[in-house]
């Protein structure tokens, strides 16, 4: 009778999830969508703390205790972070899923019969849950390490596809061991468990920074199958179906993010722009640099009919989207058309320059997607790259030897002027030069992003 | 292998299940515009946190006087449910600016 109520109310947790998983797919409705899958949550770890169970010593201290511990730490944690450290969090957060999922294997192992033979379902799933936990829970803090900058794209594995598929072989081999032994080897499982854990970081640490995002997702999604793995453990509907939904839609979510960079899931993972190194440009440019001062590009935006926009990662560390939303409407003022050309992958996230520019309160018509922009730009008197880089190198049309080949990028040149903002001439996150910084068109005015923004904002005003 | 297979047999239509909720999944977020792709896989992450339901599961089982499995275990119910609070908390904060430019 309880287990029929407790599997039918997870039901339902089950039904808000899929239902709040699809309204987060549209911007009317994300927000309701994000509080009916936090309530199924809420109603599903409930039911499970409440539920009488035969033969159970509940243990209700700890339970509520850790709840408590846990709740406190993420509110803290996720009201604290800066918006432009939100993908670096969403993968902590994740590895700390990975790792729960970890802990869960351990104890099932632990807590295996002695003496029983382990070749059966439940020790199979359990191996898997351990081997997927532990990848998902070092793989999401080396991503992390990287986004937040402490880890380097330098740091470089000697040969990291045959380092990477011996690691996967050794998993494989060692959790078919553990299976085939007349009784569970303890030993084995923490052998497996320490190269599960190494295999996270050798998966994670040759992939290039400019591609966590989609590290990311994956991992995303590897917690959510460790999840159902979990689930499958304990016969518990609610986190097969949770764990599943997100797996699936962790995995498509994976794909589209590496659509939008023009690049397959394999060619992430295995080529990664750090082995190819720096392409040099093949288009034979004139490697000679513009410099614009803050002066011109003020009157010259402040006489323009319409400018438009980029920004880029760099606009997110200078934390300049307020600024540049004072520029936009001091511009607007002068009755100049602003608008703003968001790239998919700009910033270290797809979405990502959406959210700074919304916290900024530039409204949601004034943002352009790539397509768009790119028809406007022939008739744009000025281009105000702010921060961005390879989302607008030319080496993706031009170079076919640029690791950035085919990935479709906001075409900046096709308008009468382009002002490139930007702390020097460093290359950007994935390493390559670009054509773009050399062009006919093209100024550059280094300096910070906030503080050469703030700078314009005064000159148009006096101009 | 007998086991495996005796496994795989009596679960059958949970396995059937499975693969509709691997398809359900991946049409839930088939069309979904670029902007949103960051709060979504953020609110996908905190649903991966229902490993914290496990994680319950097996404190309220154990044995209370097996430190190691109240240990692992309970550290398991916080970090799972820093990821499920945390998650929706970020997700919730990033939505919140759309919506409020909308108007």
């Amino acid at each position: 009778m309880n287990t029929i109520i407790l599997n039918y109310i997870y039901l339902v947790s089950i039904i808000l999830f899929i239902v709040g998983l699809k309204r987060l797919g549209s911007p009317d409705t994300a927000r309701k969508g994000n509080l009916i899958a936090a309530s199924g949550m809420g109603l599903a770890i409930l039911i499970t703390i409440v539920y009488p169970m035969e033969n159970a010593s509940n243990n209700y201290t700890w339970i509520i205790l850790s709840v408590i511990v846990g709740a406190a730490i993420g509110m803290t944690v996720a009201k604290k972070v800066k918006m432009t450290a939100m993908p670096e969090m969403v993968s902590l957060f994740n590895g700390l899923g990975g790792a729960s999922t970890m802990l869960i294997s351990i104890v099932e192992f632990y807590n295996y019969p002695s003496g029983a033979d382990p070749l059966n379902g439940q020790m199979l799933t359990t191996v898997f849950a351990l081997f997927i936990g532990s990848i998902s829970f070092t793989g999401s803090f080396i991503a992390y390490g990287k986004l937040q900058g402490f880890l380097r794209d330098s740091l470089v594995l000697p040969a990291p596809q045959v380092v990477n598929s011996i690691m996967l072989l050794l998993n494989i081999g060692v959790g078919a061991y553990l299976l085939m032994q007349p009784e569970l080897d303890f030993n084995l499982v923490v052998i497996l468990l320490a190269l599960s854990l190494i295999y996270g970081v050798t998966f994670v640490t040759p992939i290039g920074g400019g591609d966590m995002p989609v590290v990311i997702s994956l991992l995303n999604s590897f917690t959510g199958i460790g999840a159902a793995l979990a689930g499958l453990i304990y016969d518990n509907e609610v986190m097969i179906f949770g764990g599943i939904l997100v797996g699936a839609s962790g995995t498509i979510l994976t794909v589209l993010m590496c659509q939008a960079m023009n690049r397959s899931l394999i060619n992430v993972i295995i080529g990664g722009f750090s082995s190819s190194g720096g392409g040099t440009s093949g288009s034979g440019r004139e490697e000679v640099v513009k410099e614009a001062n803050h002066n011109d590009t003020s009157i010259m935006l402040k006489y323009s009919q319409k400018v438009i926009i980029v920004p880029g990662y760099g606009l997110a560390v200078a934390q300049a989207q307020h600024t540049c939303h004072e520029l936009e409407k001091r511009l607007e003022s002068e009755g100049v058309d602003v608008k703003y050309a968001i790239h998919p992958v700009a910033g270290r996230m797809p979405g990502h320059m959406n959210v700074l520019l919304a916290e900024a309160d530039v409204p949601y018509p004034k943002l352009l997607e790539l397509e768009d922009a790119n028809n406007e730009f022939p008739t744009t008197d000025v281009v105000l790259v702010v921060g961005a880089n390879d989302v607008v190198n030319p080496a993706a049309k031009e170079d076919s030897s640029s690791p950035i080949y085919g990935m479709p990028i906001l075409d900046v040149e096709l308008a009468k002027n382009v002002v490139v903002l930007k702390r020097s001439m460093n290359p950007g996150y994935a390493g390559i030069q670009n054509p773009l910084f050399f062009g006919d068109k093209t100024k550059m005015l280094f300096g910070d992003a906030k503080s050469s923004i703030q700078k314009l904002i005064e000159e148009v005003g006096n101009a | 292998m007998e086991q495996v297979l005796h496994f795989l047999g009596e679960n059958v239509t949970m396995i059937y299940l499975l693969v509709f909720a691997s398809f359900l999944g991946m049409e839930i977020i088939s069309k979904v515009p670029t902007v949103l792709h960051t709060p979504l896989m953020s609110g996908a992450n905190a649903i991966s946190g229902v490993v914290i339901i496990g994680a319950i599961v097996l404190i309220r089982q154990a044995d209370p006087g097996d430190f190691l499995v109240m240990g692992l275990g309970s550290l398991g119910i916080v970090l799972a449910s820093i990821n499920v609070v945390g998650g929706y908390a970020v997700t919730d904060r990033m939505l919140d600016m759309f919506k409020k430019k909308k108007k």
